[in-house]
């Protein structure tokens, strides 16, 4: 199955590219791997281990893991779902929903941050109802950061699923249907396991994008060590005192991207065929 | 869950489906454990039709009635897992990333047997369609032919009360399509799979698959019948244009034997038999263009000849269309042959109605297929 790709890959190129895309082709790639490989020839090795140990470094790497794993679980369980409706449903304004749903990707995520802080800050909408009656408060919590995280995340599980979702069609479950299967059972063995693929890509890029999310988590969370402070925030910080820290945890960044995403892509091309 | 299903409860169905620029309204019934084929062109409705019965689609009107159970009718809509009601598509629409064994045991793990009896039946029915070696495979290392097969077991595995073919074989390549005939006819017609006879509808565009496969037919046009009746009876004697051009070959009833086929009055009809059993209800089929007329008995080379009365002569493109009528003492199957003849060739004939005739047909042209029921 991942044979397919490469063997297609070599059949493909009969016919030769115009030359002067290999210009601003080339370009691109240098604006993206430049800056990273600027990175790695700035770091100071010798002291990279005593720079990414600090107890700072090692708070923030926790609650970025624990807080981006957590907002992927929350996009999988309350995204899935909704790119089912959005695929599947039968309702009227479907296409505006779509379009609100695909709102923080093209939102600045600072703008994000406000609007959750608006909604469930203490002065809030929901937030002050919250706090009256469960003493409850979100902001600048941990809690916060999660939620900041899905609201910028979501978008990215959603369009890679119901893509995944359009693709399938409805074709398999309506023979899982004469099977006698119910549409509960048919959603179970017959949807889920058929767009995996798609949930595993969406996943991915949900943590990645979990992960590195800082301009929500700013305005809604604030930065305070170990429980709002996660590594983008400790790096945008760390850049004004101790750049070759700030530097050493951004490359701890890029590697853990590079192997979420290595990770989420063999997943996928190994996917169903 | 999907009650015990009796495998021989008849349909009584009446179908009314408005689209913009198409309406569907046709009555069928299929007696218990009798298969109805529908022919008809692209965009009759057949499709649609099927759809309707499978639960897919909530027709406009009508009613859908499978032995004592309404399907659907006024106020009542039987979702489609609740129906029993089995179909095997033209694309064989396997789960990809189940194997073959699993595919089958999908039908009675949904309703609720156990892993262990589900894949015991699923292994006995993919040794019923002649798969049980593609087992582990998945739909994607299988040929079409064992991908449609395969479909069949998992269609059957589900104890449908009722099974809907949508061109089953349409999707087949020529060498694939007499094997899986065959096979669709012992297992919906014949007693190799459990169960028997079942009732079926087989949407086709092939002559040759509602006769073999199928005990009635409907031919669909726009949506409406325009002709039902027995396989033989429908093909033998078109009435409508759409049979007649699907149909246009000649059939005669009897019983395979060895070399061809013995018809009711005792004559052999040389031929070569096509997944047929001596013995077996047959029907020897030859296009009109393979059969030569003559004024005179021809002797010389090995032909099968018969004795017509001329009944009518009808243009038939380039080529003339004679039809036989029985003649004094002369086979009563003649009536209704049709032989296809150069104008050239009548020159020689006495071409007035009523005329005394000889049709001849080598036995390398007269396919022998099995037909109608086993005795």
């Amino acid at each position: 199955m991942s044979r397919r790709a490469p063997s297609a890959d070599r059949r493909a190129p009969a016919v030769a590219l115009p030359r002067l895309l290999w210009i601003p082709a080339t370009a691109a790639f240098a604006l993206v791997a430049l800056p990273v490989a600027g990175l790695l020839l700035r770091a100071d090795w010798p002291r990279m281990p005593e720079l990414l140990t600090s107890e700072a470094a090692l708070d923030a790497l926790r609650l970025s893991l624990v807080t981006a794993a957590i907002a992927t679980l929350l996009c999988i369980v309350l995204g899935g779902p909704l790119a089912v409706v959005l695929a599947r449903g039968h309702l009227p304004g479907l296409r505006v929903l779509r379009s609100v749903v695909l709102l923080p990707l093209v939102l600045p995520p600072v703008v994000g941050g406000l609007a959750l802080l608006f909604l469930l800050g203490r002065t809030g909408l929901v937030g002050r109802q919250l706090d009256l009656w469960f003493g409850i408060t979100i902001p600048f919590t941990t809690t916060a950061v999660v939620l900041a995280q899905t609201f910028v995340a979501l978008p990215f599980l959603v369009v890679s699923l119901e893509g995944a979702l359009r693709t399938a069609g409805g074709r398999y479950e309506a023979v899982a249907a004469t099977l006698g299967a119910t549409p509960g059972y048919a959603f179970r063995h017959v949807t889920v396991p058929l767009v995996l693929p798609g949930l595993a890509s969406g996943s991915v890029l949900a943590f990645a994008r979990s992960l590195g999310e800082f301009g929500a988590t700013t305005a809604f969370a604030g930065s305070l060590q170990g429980t709002t402070r996660t590594l983008p925030l400790l790096v945008y910080l760390e850049r004004e005192t101790d750049v070759d820290g700030a530097v050493a945890l951004s490359l701890l960044l890029v590697a853990v991207a590079v192997v979420v995403v290595g990770a989420g892509r063999s997943r996928v091309t190994q996917g169903l065929s | 869950m999907s009650s015990p299903l009796d495998p021989a409860a008849g349909l009584d169905a009446a179908v009314v489906v408005h689209r913009p620029g198409f309406a569907l309204d046709v009555e069928l019934t299929v007696a218990p454990g009798d298969v109805l084929a529908i022919l008809g062109p692209n965009g009759a409705g057949k499709s649609t039709l099927l759809d309707v019965l499978a639960g897919l689609l909530r027709p406009d009107a009508g009613h859908v009635r499978l032995g004592d159970r309404t399907l659907a009718g006024p106020g009542v809509h039987v979702p489609p897992h609740r129906r029993g009601v089995g179909l095997l598509a033209q694309q064989h629409l396997l789960f990809p990333h189940l194997s073959a064994l699993a595919n089958v045991a999908f039908g009675p793990r949904a309703q609720g047997a156990s892993r262990r009896a589900a894949l015991a039946r699923a292994r006995e029915l993919l040794d019923a369609v002649d798969a049980g070696s593609l087992a582990d495979r998945r739909p994607g290392q299988l040929s079409g032919g064992q991908q449609q097969r395969v479909a069949l077991a998992r269609a059957l595995a589900a104890e449908p009360g009722l099974l809907l073919l949508d061109e089953p074989l349409a999707a087949l390549d020529v060498d694939a399509t007499p094997a899986m005939r065959a096979l669709l006819r012992r297992t919906i017609r014949g007693s190799t799979v459990r169960d028997g006879d079942r009732t079926s509808v087989l949407v086709t565009h092939s002559a040759l698959d509602a006769l073999v496969l199928a005990d009635r037919v409907i031919v669909l046009v726009a949506g409406r019948a325009v002709e039902e009746g027995p396989v033989r009876e429908v093909l033998a004697r078109p009435r409508s244009p759409f049979a007649a051009r699907i149909a246009g070959l000649d059939l005669v009833p009897g019983t395979a034997c060895p070399g061809g086929l013995r018809t009711a009055d005792g004559l052999v009809v040389a031929g070569h038999a096509e997944a047929v059993d001596d013995g077996e209800p047959a029907v020897a089929v030859f296009p009109p263009a393979a059969v030569a007329v003559f004024a005179e008995r021809p002797h010389g080379s090995p032909r099968n000849v018969v004795p017509v009365r001329l009944a009518a002569v009808e243009p038939h493109g380039d080529l003339v269309r004679l039809r036989a009528g029985v003649r004094d003492g002369g086979p009563a199957w003649a009536e209704g042959l049709a032989a296809d003849v150069t104008p050239a060739a009548l020159v020689d004939l006495p071409v007035e109605p009523g005329a005394e005739l000889w049709f001849a047909v080598k036995a390398t042209e007269v396919a022998i297929h099995p037909a109608g029921r086993r005795p």
